[in-house]
């Protein structure tokens, strides 16, 4: 089995980075080869994400009930340091892996009026697509942080080279953000690695990790097991789910480090803080508007489609499960950030001029949502322990990140059309649009209602499923969260009107303004079916993911049921009962 | 051991012991015969037709295969009655000079310069200073230290003034060798102070004396004390000396300026192979003096230094210093002395002694057991670690702080190279802390600096290649005139381009494996600020370096320009030197193998 599997998976990580290996070669002159044979690798591992959702795939069907990893394989990449070349897939990462295969084939079909440097650019954006869809698959940490820092330089390229004016100011900004994430991150990834032990793991979790491979007959896995019982020493490991088994069931990450807080206390805020620079959540949003007004259109689609959600990811798969204690300690301080996001965009978003600078603002408003969905904690319900609204909670968040990553790259891309048009992004200049361009008109108001969240539409039921959520774990939050969606309404509503409504178009340009070409109406319908599709059927989307999210709640609620809380009871008794303690000890000693 | 009996005895074992130490000892004679052959083929009018590039070129790959790692150590000798120290670490530093020796030729072949006057000159130079590098790798004794250091930078100072008639040039030589010869001094002080207070030169030696000075007992008592700020003070003396070589703050001021007068050949060299034999210096000097190996010496070996510990011991018991009072059976002569000044002296301390000698592996042997003179060494650690790590962290800085305003590329790889000096010096400090408790992640953090001086040979050697080629196209060598090159000479750029990413430190690259595995060994020392320092300036130097690759990709070329297509062979080597950079990302597990085996029989 793990031979079929590596097969498929590589192939969806690796078969970008082979086409970029191949435009190499391509002729100079084939500008429009080039990006043609770019479009075709992307749709093929479009097709082949596609093919794992379709039933009746025999080996390769992704199977909608299981909730464990699936498509497991591990191999040895560098055994001096317990690296493996180690991937899966499961229903949180799954639909997010269709989801960027799915935006990069559409903002490589956008890419058409690129014309500077074209193989360049379709390389770069292959190799880009290969880094995100590596940190998606990747169950070893280390893999995982080399796909993550891989994707760095093609985007420093992407927006560097085929920017807007402040292009080079926008890269590095991205760059340098991104890097002390990854910077931190490191750290944080080599303190756990250090202090993990595979040994301290039940001969069950050893094959539920994958540590040792359950596809082996009983002979041989009993044989590995003994292996490691056998060494000497601590086994180190960065396989990912090692690390959560490690987080939940055992005290391997409680030594205390600095001030008083322990281990994974400061991994979490390490990796966090890398985590929501990605977001981004203020106040390490700064780099978001700058690189999305500079980049050019297609990368803006990737950046606010994809590479936005590889944070997300990345706080539901690392930081909660790796550090539980750290996850509930800070539960109020994450759900703040995902709040204070939430109105500071909207805020922000109302304040803009610029076109895109609003799509973008709009973009940390919606991902603040994200946040403070997975980081609502609210295990117990009255004195039961009862996970069922953070399920709803985490679901949302992630039906939240499939949703923005369709009705964002849809407004990117709107915004794009008519810059490509007019050439400017003035708020106050335009009006009227809705003579003009009748069927871009109607797209666009259907997309950005999308991503306004009204019923019907994608982007409803990430929202109310969240507030719901964080009702049952602060009232103040809900009704901030709630009330976020008024200003969402406002500056939306505002745009549209100033926009595509209005009695005519008075800005310059207006000779251009024609309308949308069979490409363009080929890029944003789809975008626009999905919207409505996932606003009246989201078990389209539920269906691949509820098993494993709801199997990463249940698992933080029983460690809070079975770890913590005792811990805190215990606490709680040891505060109040010193003096008891010091009388019987004194009744103790006298006699 | 036999005793040395008469002068026919010593010279019997001094041939034997000789003999012995030349096997270990063949790749740096072979580079010893070149030079010779060099310089004497010169002479005669015949065959000075013989081109020196080839003999250099034969020469260092004849003493790569004598010195390459396919030989097997089983455990560490010493070579030359102490003075070198054979083992694996030696084997892979020699290895990895020979192999820089040979891609340097064929560099300066490609790049012509030298020319075909000056060429021997400057061979032989380049392989004097190898060979003193090599001693610097492997030396055990503090006087080779000095030799291996001066045999290392006398040559350099003239390879920095290679250019005749160019005032920089000369400027850069002087410069180089009025500070090497005032930090070489100072470093000569601090080794007296050492030797005088210790009363050896061989570092194992030195280490037990340390730690005989340093035991909890008489520090208790304040035995020794006064000796103890001499020592520190030997020990930052040395460490002048040191970091004069690695171009470490507070001594680099030489580095930038040499870099810019010196050619970018000489650059290579220096950044390269230089640094390598002084980190590995480095090294062996911070774990001699923290740390008592164990290091077995062949039975007919003759103890030259051990004639002299049976006299020291006697001079200090009755300085007071030391309390040895001597378990020998074989020479009673010398024990009533002894025991009864120190008895007289300190008595507490003699019980401790006693105690500890029942315990001794063998009798007659050491006063402590190994394990205790490592645990004594533990405030001579301290010492180390917390120089080295506030070194570190200010090389790091500074080098990555001043090379932000740089305009001339030789500039800025001169403050890459000091600021890349911090990086590598940070396991050092990791593995002093870690001596003590756990030997294996010490190991690692040695082979974490082996393994970065690995990666860190392709990368410099790659940065400087490119800069001299570029610069017989271009005729210059201020980055603004790189601008838009991407058009002329796309290989090269994007050559460059990976070379200076993976400097930065950045995934699938090899500079960034390396940097992961120092960072890997400052987390199990517990060295949080050096850490966090680190990777702070990991992001801080992501600027400097990525503008000289904006300027070559981003920007548009000059309305006025030369073209900069590189021939098919100069073309041809910058990729090759290129390849390792971006498959050592990928496939690092062996040179990570090799480097702990390196290091494995360190500690």
């Amino acid at each position: 089995m793990q031979s079929t599997y590596i097969t498929l998976l590589s192939l969806i990580v690796f078969i970008p980075a082979a086409g970029a290996l191949v435009l190499a070669f391509f002729p100079r002159d084939k500008g429009d080869a080039m990006k043609t044979f770019t479009l075709v690798v992307t749709a093929v591992v479009f097709g082949l994400t596609v093919i794992m959702a379709l039933p009746g795939q025999g080996t390769w069907q992704f199977e909608q009930a299981q909730s464990a990893m699936q498509k497991v394989f591990s191999v040895p990449w560098i055994s001096s340091f317990n690296i493996y070349y180690y991937m899966g897939v499961d229903g949180i990462s799954f639909p997010l892996v269709i989801l960027t295969t799915f935006v990069m084939m559409l903002s490589m079909a956008a890419s058409w009026p690129i014309q500077k440097y074209v193989r360049a650019y379709c390389i770069l954006f292959l190799i880009l697509e290969t880094g995100v869809l590596g940190v998606f698959l990747a169950l070893d940490f280390f893999l995982f942080y080399v796909f993550w820092e891989v994707m760095l330089l093609p985007m420093y390229f992407l927006i560097g080279v085929w920017g807007g004016p402040r292009r080079e100011y926008a890269a590095i900004k991205f760059f340098l953000y991104t890097l002390l994430g990854g910077v931190l991150m490191l750290i944080a990834i080599l303190m756990l690695y250090f202090n993990s032990d595979v040994k301290l793991l039940s001969d069950d979790q050893l094959v539920a990790s994958n540590v040792v491979s359950a596809d082996l007959g009983d002979e041989e896995r009993t044989a590995q097991i003994g292996e490691i019982r056998a060494t000497d020493g601590p086994i180190h490991t960065f396989n990912i789910l090692a690390l959560q088994q490690l987080g939940q069931h055992t005290d391997a990450f409680d030594d205390e480090l600095l001030f008083g807080k322990n281990l994974q206390w400061w991994a979490f805020l390490l990796l966090l803080i890398g985590f929501v620079i990605k977001v981004p959540s203020v106040p390490v949003h700064t780099w978001l508007p700058d690189a999305h007004v500079e980049a050019p259109t297609p990368i803006s689609m990737i950046l606010a489609g994809v590479l936005l959600k590889l944070g997300g990811y990345g706080i539901i798969r690392i930081c909660y499960p790796i550090c539980p204690d750290a996850g509930f300690e800070l539960a109020y301080f994450v759900c703040g950030l995902g709040v204070v996001s939430m109105v500071y965009g909207a805020f922000a978003a109302l304040a803009q001029t610029d076109f895109k600078r609003l799509v973008a603002y709009s973009s940390v408003s919606h991902m603040g949502y994200v946040v403070l969905g997975i980081g609502v904690w609210s295990a117990v319900a009255g004195n039961e322990f009862n996970s069922d609204s953070w399920k709803l909670g985490m679901n949302g968040a992630m039906f939240q990140m499939i949703a923005h990553g369709i009705s964002s790259p849809g407004m990117f891309f709107l915004v794009g059309v008519v810059y490509d048009r007019v050439h400017h992004r003035n708020l106050d200049q335009f009006g009227g649009l809705f003579a003009r361009m009748p069927v871009y008109a109607g797209l666009s108001i259907g997309i950005f209602f999308a991503g306004l969240g009204l019923p019907g539409l994608c982007g409803f039921i990430g929202e109310v499923f969240v507030t719901l959520s964080v009702w049952n774990y602060s009232h103040t939050l809900a009704v901030i969260a709630a009330s976020v969606v008024i200003l969402t309404a406002a500056y939306i509503l505002w745009t549209l009107q100033r926009v595509y409504l209005g009695p005519e178009y008075k800005g310059p340009h207006a000779e251009a303004l024609t309308p949308m070409n069979t490409r363009e109406l080929l890029i944003a319908a789809p975008l626009m079916a999905f919207a409505i599709i996932f606003g009246v059927y989201p078990q389209a989307v539920f269906n691949y993911m509820t098993p494993s999210v709801n199997q990463t709640v249940d698992d933080l609620a029983t460690w809070t049921k079975d770890v913590k809380t005792p811990q805190l009871e215990e606490e709680a008794t040891a505060a109040v009962q010193p003096p008891a303690r010091s009388v019987a000890q004194n009744q103790v000693r006298s006699k | 051991m036999p005793a040395p009996n008469s002068l026919f005895d010593l010279i019997n074992s001094l041939v034997a012991d000789t003999l012995r130490s030349t096997a270990g000892f063949q790749g740096e004679l072979a580079l010893c015969v070149t030079i010779i052959l060099i310089l004497l083929l010169q002479l005669p009018r015949f065959t000075r037709w013989i081109d020196s590039f080839w003999l250099t070129l034969i020469g260092s790959a004849v003493a790569l295969y004598l010195a390459g790692p396919w030989h097997e150590v089983a455990e560490p000798s010493e070579l030359f009655t102490g003075l070198l120290v054979y083992d694996t670490f030696t084997i892979y530093f020699r290895t990895l000079l020979f192999f820089f020796a040979i891609l340097f030729t064929i560099f300066t072949r490609i790049s012509g310069v030298p020319d075909r006057d000056a060429a021997p000159d400057v061979y032989a130079l380049v392989l004097g200073a190898t060979v003193g590098m090599c001693i610097m790798a492997s030396a055990n004794q503090m006087l080779m230290v000095f030799l291996g250091v001066e045999m290392a930078s006398v040559p350099s100072y003239a390879l920095a003034g290679i250019l005749k008639g160019r005032r920089t040039s000369s400027e850069a030589a002087l410069k180089y060798a009025v500070y090497g010869a005032g930090a070489a001094g100072i470093m000569l002080y601090g080794i007296s102070l050492l030797a005088g207070v210790l009363g050896s030169v061989h570092m194992p030696t030195m280490a037990v004396r340390l730690a005989e000075l340093l035991q909890p007992a008489n520090l208790e008592q304040g035995i020794g004390s006064d000796t103890h700020m001499v020592l520190a003070l030997g020990g930052l003396m040395v460490m002048v000396g040191l970091a004069f070589k690695l171009s470490a703050v507070p001594f680099h001021f030489w580095c930038p300026d040499v870099f810019e007068g010196a050619t970018a050949e000489v650059n290579a060299f220096l950044s390269v192979a230089s640094k390598a034999a002084a980190l590995a210096l480095l090294a062996r000097v911070a774990i001699g003096f923290g740390y008592v190996g164990e290091v077995t010496k062949p039975e007919d070996q003759l103890a030259l230094f051990n004639v002299a510990e049976t006299e020291l011991r006697t001079h200090e018991a009755t300085t007071g210093i030391l309390a040895p009072p001597e378990q020998s059976a074989e020479k009673p002569a010398e024990v009533s002395p002894a025991t009864s000044v120190a008895g007289g002296n300190a008595p507490t301390t003699r019980v401790t002694l006693v105690s500890h000698a029942e315990d001794a592996p063998r009798e007659g042997d050491s006063r402590l057991t190994r394990d205790d003179q490592i645990a004594a060494l533990a405030p001579a650690r301290g010492f180390i670690w917390r120089l080295l790590a506030f070194v570190a962290i200010i090389t790091c800085t500074f080098g990555n702080l001043a090379a932000y305003g740089q305009t001339n590329i030789k500039r800025l790889l001169a403050y890459s190279t000091i600021a890349q000096a911090g990086y590598m010096i940070m396991p050092v400090p990791a593995a002093m802390v870690l001596a003590g408790q756990d030997p294996e992640a010490a190991r690692t953090a040695i082979a974490s600096m082996a393994f970065y001086a690995g990666v860190y040979l392709f990368m410099n050697l790659g940065a400087f290649a490119i800069v001299a080629l570029l610069r017989n196209e271009l005729h210059s060598e201020q980055i603004a005139d790189y601008a838009g090159l991407i058009r002329r000479a796309p290989i090269t750029v994007v050559c460059f381009s990976l070379i200076l990413i993976s400097l930065i430190g950045i995934p699938p690259l090899a500079g960034f494996m390396g940097k992961f595995l120092i960072f890997a060994s400052l987390v199990q020392a517990k060295l949080w600020t050096v850490l966090v320092i680190a990777g702070l300036n990991t992001a801080i130097s992501l600027y400097y370096y990525l503008r000289v690759v904006k300027v070559m990709t981003i920007d548009p070329e000059p309305e006025q320009m030369r073209p900069a297509k590189l021939a098919f062979i100069p073309g041809t080597y910058i990729v090759a030197v290129t390849i390792p950079v971006v498959l050592l990302g990928v496939a690092w597990d062996q040179l990570n193998r090799l480097t702990l085996a390196a290091s494995s029989q360190l500690f």
